[in-house]
């Protein structure tokens, strides 16, 4: 497996390969089909993330001292998002997880072209992740 | 005009977004603003800064015309008997939250019945429902008929002897339906229950005059008719204007001030409490000329309803809500099969389509159309048949890309 640093700058490359935003976010649409199905069964209120427009589910499983996460959205966007974090953070160490700063986001100009509501979902998004890797240290 | 001419009024229509040509079509929740509304602004603000009613000098009397115009010019606009019928607000919600405040406080007690159209915004709903919540009223839903048309037949058999108002918009900011207001009024008026109309999308389309349709109030938003924002206007009959108790208090509302009892001065100012918004209210007169200019851009606005209308019918992968068998505004709410409408809107965002996505500030609706939201575009008469077309290209492009 990658490094935590490795991965992150792997997104920032595949994003950095586009000029036009139009074409990040077709990146991030195929993204989100591609991401992993998701039990219909664990789509429930304590696994909705708060901040979405559209309904996001988060799953987190420690498997051998390390966290695993599954999601899956309404909208195909908020999927390609969360997609792109999952690649990043899932199979690490909470450790790991709970020390990183998150800025890879800010780096590849995410946050300043989603809607208000939207970036409030990818902080949304950030925080639960950051908050399952404190509570397992 | 013509509509190259009164596009060139509007600066904002030639920037660009990511590097293309931004098509705007959020109309129904701002409007752009016309080059007069910013003259007329800097005006204010460069030359005439001084507050209105109050002080002797020169610059004050003519700040405090300027503000008196406005109110002259809103009246003409409105066909309303006199200017003193028109109170200056911040906006269509200020407006309701002053008729639900100050009649509720004179007119409406435990028991009564506040009536409410399901097509409501929420600043419709939620300032009836605090009325209510401090009351003890009780809030009866006008329900929509299957076709998403407001029946007069059903108001009726909600209205009784305890029935106190019934508060319905002029057309709906997502159906874009015209509501049939003189009939409902006159409906109302046979039973002796005030109207009230949120006309913060009716007026930026429909030549209003209040007199014709009787209606006890209209509310609607400067911003939405190219003014400046957090400029709003409460038009009332006088005699309710007249038993309205004031609804803040503050300077310019008072008659009289001692600590044992205060006056307050006559309407419209017992409702105008504190420093107006004195550089923006007069925009409403450019804003309004500006309006009235681009009725003769009546035929284009035509073409693109109908090309707009026509193109979302015909495609089998969406579905709209409220269609044209009846007036209906140039505002088209829809849902496309198999895609989320903010993934559409963020999408086509890239393309430099401007539009809205989600509730739209319409919940209870969206529970009725059974849907988590929809995407909206909505027109003004400065867009173009070119930027109709564009539109519907990059939705197709959008849907394409998100369904396949």
């Amino acid at each position: 497996m990658n490094t935590l640093e490795e991965a992150k700058q792997a997104v920032i490359d595949d994003f950095s390969l586009y000029d036009e935003w139009l074409d990040k976010y077709e990146y991030l649409i195929e993204l989100g089909k591609g991401l992993e199905p998701f039990d219909q069964a664990d789509k429930t209120d304590d696994k909705l993330i708060k901040g979405c427009q559209s309904r996001l589910w988060l799953k987190c499983e420690k498997k051998d001292g390390r966290l695993y996460f599954t999601a899956d959205s309404d909208a195909i966007i908020t999927k390609g998002i969360i997609s792109l974090l999952i690649g990043v953070y899932s199979g690490r160490t909470p450790e790991e997880i709970a020390g990183d700063d998150f800025s890879f986001i800010v780096t590849i100009g995410l946050k300043d072209n989603l809607s208000p509501t939207r970036a409030n979902g990818l902080a949304s998004m950030i925080e639960t992740i950051k908050c399952f890797a404190q509570d397992e240290r | 005009m013509e509509i190259k001419e009164i596009r060139n009024e509007f600066p904002q229509l030639s920037r660009t977004v990511y590097g293309k040509p931004l098509v705007y079509l959020d109309n129904a929740a701002t409007a752009l603003k016309p080059r007069s509304v910013m003259a007329c602004y800097e005006h204010l603000a460069a030359e005439v800064s001084s507050n209105i009613h109050r002080s002797v000098h020169r610059v004050s009397n003519e700040a405090t015309a300027e503000f008196e115009n406005a109110r002259k010019r809103v009246a003409e606009f409105l066909n309303a008997p006199s200017e003193r019928n028109i109170v200056f607000t911040s906006g269509t919600t200020d407006s309701i939250n002053l008729i639900a405040s100050s009649y509720g406080q004179a007119f409406i007690g435990r028991g009564d019945e506040i009536v409410i159209s399901e097509q409501e915004h929420h600043s419709d709903i939620v300032p009836w429902q605090m009325l209510a919540e401090r009351t003890g009223a009780v809030i009866k839903v006008w329900k929509l008929e299957d076709d998403l048309r407001l029946g007069p037949s059903s108001l009726e058999k909600l209205l009784g002897p305890k029935t106190k108002i019934v508060c319905v918009s002029h057309a709906s900011n997502v159906l874009g339906i015209v509501t049939p207001i003189k009939e409902i009024c006159a409906l109302c008026h046979r039973h002796n229950i005030p109207v009230c109309v949120d006309g913060a999308q009716g007026i930026v389309h429909c030549k209003v005059d209040v007199q014709d349709l009787d209606c006890d109030f209209y509310s609607f938003s400067g911003h939405k008719i190219y003014a400046a924002t957090g400029t709003g206007v409460m038009y009332a009959k006088a005699k309710w204007l007249e038993q309205m108790p004031p609804y803040r208090g503050g300077g310019e509302m008072i008659a009289d001030v001692t600590w044992e009892r205060t006056t307050y001065a006559d309407y419209p100012f017992k409702f105008e409490a504190g420093t107006p918004n004195i550089t923006s209210v007069p925009t409403l007169v450019p804003a309004i000329e500006m309006l009235e200019q681009m009725r003769s851009l009546e035929e284009s606005s035509a073409a693109v309803a109908s090309y707009v209308l026509d193109a979302l019918q015909s495609d089998k992968r969406i579905t709209l809500y409220g269609d044209s068998s009846s007036e209906k505004l140039p505002i088209f709410s829809f849902a496309v099969k198999g895609a989320h409408q903010e993934d559409l809107a963020l999408v086509l965002d890239k393309m430099g389509v401007a539009l809205r996505s989600g509730e739209m500030c319409a919940a209870p609706l969206m529970h009725r159309l059974r849907v988590t939201g929809l995407l909206r575009a909505s027109f003004a008469p400065y867009n173009t048949i070119e930027e109709a077309r564009y539109f519907v290209e990059c939705l197709g492009k959008a849907i394409e890309m998100l369904t396949i």
